[in-house]
């Protein structure tokens, strides 16, 4: 069965103030990806947290293909990986996966460890500690951890936002291909407007705690958007290899 | 992942089980320094004994004379098992505590639990005021345990508000650690010359209280608590990858928090009520099992358990070797010796957490 993800009238409240409100998407499906974007603090990450059962709120999230009641089968990448435990990174990857199943660590959780550290590419630092990594590094591992637990469902808060271009490259054609083969629901946040052409299905945009638009890649980054939601100018080019490329002009300046 | 390139012939595999074997390599020495630091207390007294008397002793040879295995077993046997048991629990409290609040700095000593537990105490030793109206004989082990078990869920309560930090949690403590210092001051202040030493004598922690009944109390304590923390061995080490990404592996963080919180505050309770103030084996036990053994709770727990007791058992006999023919109040000696160990631990392991 396709892993499918609903919003309806979504929000989030902290205390009696609302940062999210009347979140509605299309059904998402099971092999698309969507990004998530908008300027900082518009509310990205508090939308995540609400779909992974983090934080509370009105609206309703109708999830299917995965287990709806427990959530399990929804996975998430938070934005923060800091951490300074003394735990190396393939114990860690462990941990993500043995949660929940029996104490006893099978022959094919340790298959499915080394799987994943291959799948990162990250087998050179496996048994290097958590606290000895770099913020990049930390970043595959965190991203390593959340597709150990085989998501149906993935949801990944800027998976790239500390990698280097050729990370950045290698990651999100993985995060595609994964989609693809394993028919994985994506939606990922994400402020790199070219990557979001590259990889993503469908775009959604957020702004001050609300969706200002959601549909095909094409049709929602236009020059409009550059301009009313990042006060940029800019255009929409296509490449020699007809790949469409944000082209950035310049800050809007406002004169009033 | 099945679009993994094939990994290199098991290597991630050979190189994690060579890790665990290694690990349950350190769980063998701390158990073997254990078992010879407790051996060694049992011949350490006004009359001394061989490594060679005390084993005989103990599996009930001919060999040693009967006066020998009296003294071992009905006076310096329950001694040197409460080292152990104290040691374990303080240590296995302070693992938690540390793991549950993220924060290196928490240990019942630092986050105001013993200093409650010795204002407890005191009310009892000074006026004779009973928190509880039963079980008059143990009233000050009774005093010290509510006050205890209190102060940690205090603690607790606190650290689930919104915007509370680590920073915050400590910062906290500290200030129980003043207030209630400040009250026990001030009972001090009121009490009888007699009631007066009573106090003092009772927070510098001795293990010189141990009992038969005592010590079956604080294993029991210890048999049913150590499982608790079994069980969520998997949730507990999630933990302390921040409290978003343990929530998002599918660990009910508030729930796996307030368990381990009530728990822990026993645990850690019902040592103190018993023997009275013990710093830094709450503190230093987990750090020093951390840094041997890593972070993951299936072999942190029992690390910072058999670190806990071996390190309350060796100070046991250097409190007992310093002044021949007399025993130095045991939460005397645990600072002098835990920290210089914990600190050139720390200055031997610089950049790696906390």
């Amino acid at each position: 069965m396709v892993a499918t993800l609903q919003l309806n009238d979504v929000g989030v409240r902290y205390g009696r103030q609302n940062v999210l409100s009347g979140i509605t998407t299309p059904l998402l499906k099971g092999g698309e990806v969507t990004a998530v974007i908008g300027p900082n603090a518009a509310g990205k990450s508090s939308l995540f947290r609400r779909i992974a059962g983090l934080l509370g709120g009105p609206g309703h999230i109708s999830i299917g293909g995965a287990n709806e009641t427990s959530l399990s089968g929804v996975c998430y990448m938070p934005q923060d990986t800091s951490v300074n435990t003394v735990l190396t990174v393939f114990e860690s990857i462990l941990l993500a996966r043995k949660q929940g199943a029996t104490s006893r660590v099978r022959d094919q959780d340790l298959e499915a460890v080394e799987s994943t550290l291959a799948s990162v590419r990250i087998e050179s630092i496996a048994f290097k500690n958590l606290c000895e990594l770099s913020g990049g590094q930390r970043q595959l591992v965190s991203l390593a951890q959340t597709l150990a637990r085989e998501p149906k469902i993935l949801l990944l808060d800027e998976p790239t936002s500390a990698l280097d271009l050729h990370r950045q490259v290698e990651v999100l054609a993985l995060i595609r291909a994964l989609s693809t083969k394993q028919q994985i629901c994506v939606v990922l946040a994400i402020h790199d407007l070219n990557q979001v052409l590259r990889v993503a299905d469908r775009v959604m945009v957020i702004d001050a705690g609300t969706m200002v638009s959601c549909g095909p890649v094409e049709a929602v980054i236009t020059p409009a958007l550059l301009r009313d939601i990042y006060k940029v100018d800019g255009r929409i080019e296509r490449c020699s290899r007809l790949c469409s490329q944000v082209i950035i002009d310049g800050p809007i300046v406002d004169h009033a | 992942m099945t679009i993994a390139a094939p990994i290199a012939a098991q290597a991630g595999r050979g190189a994690y089980r060579a890790l665990v074997r290694r690990k349950k390599l350190v769980l063998l020495a701390l158990t073997v320094v254990l078992i010879l630091s407790v051996i060694a207390d049992l011949g350490l007294g006004p009359a001394r004994y061989s490594m060679r008397e005390v084993v005989l002793a103990l599996v009930g040879s001919v060999e040693v004379p009967h006066q020998v295995s009296v003294v071992l077993w009905d006076i310096r046997m329950p001694v040197a098992l409460t080292a152990v048991v104290v040691g374990a629990a303080l240590s296995a409290a302070g693992a938690q505590m540390q793991t549950i609040l993220n924060n290196p700095l928490a240990s019942p000593f630092t986050l105001g639990i013993s200093a409650a537990a010795s204002f407890g105490a005191s009310l009892a030793l000074v006026f004779g005021v009973g928190l509880l109206p039963f079980a008059i004989e143990y009233v000050v082990s009774i005093n010290a345990l509510i006050m205890a078990m209190a102060a940690a869920l205090f603690i607790h309560l606190m650290s689930q508000k919104r915007g509370v930090t680590v920073e915050t949690i400590v910062l906290l403590g500290i200030t129980l650690v003043f207030t209630f210092n400040a009250l026990l001051a001030l009972v001090q202040f009121l009490a009888s010359e007699q009631a007066l030493a009573a106090v003092v004598f009772w927070t510098m922690g001795s293990l010189t209280r141990a009992t038969w009944p005592k010590l079956a109390i604080m294993t029991l304590v210890l048999a049913v608590s150590l499982p608790v923390f079994v069980r969520r061995a998997w949730a507990l080490t999630a933990l302390r990858l921040g409290d978003d990404k343990a929530a998002s592996f599918g660990v009910n963080i508030r729930r796996v928090r307030l368990e381990t919180m009530l728990v822990v505050s026993v645990l850690a309770a019902v040592p103190v009520a018993f023997v009275g103030t013990i710093g830094f084996i709450g503190l230093v036990g987990p750090h020093i099992a951390r840094m041997l053994i890593g972070e993951d709770q299936r072999f942190f727990l029992p690390a910072s358990v058999l670190s806990g007791a071996a390190m309350l058992s060796l100070t046991s006999v250097i409190s007992k070797s310093i002044l021949p023919g007399s025993i130095i109040p045991i939460g005397i000696i645990t600072a002098l010796v835990g920290v210089p160990f914990l600190f050139s631990l720390i200055m031997t392991n610089r950049g790696r957490a906390w």
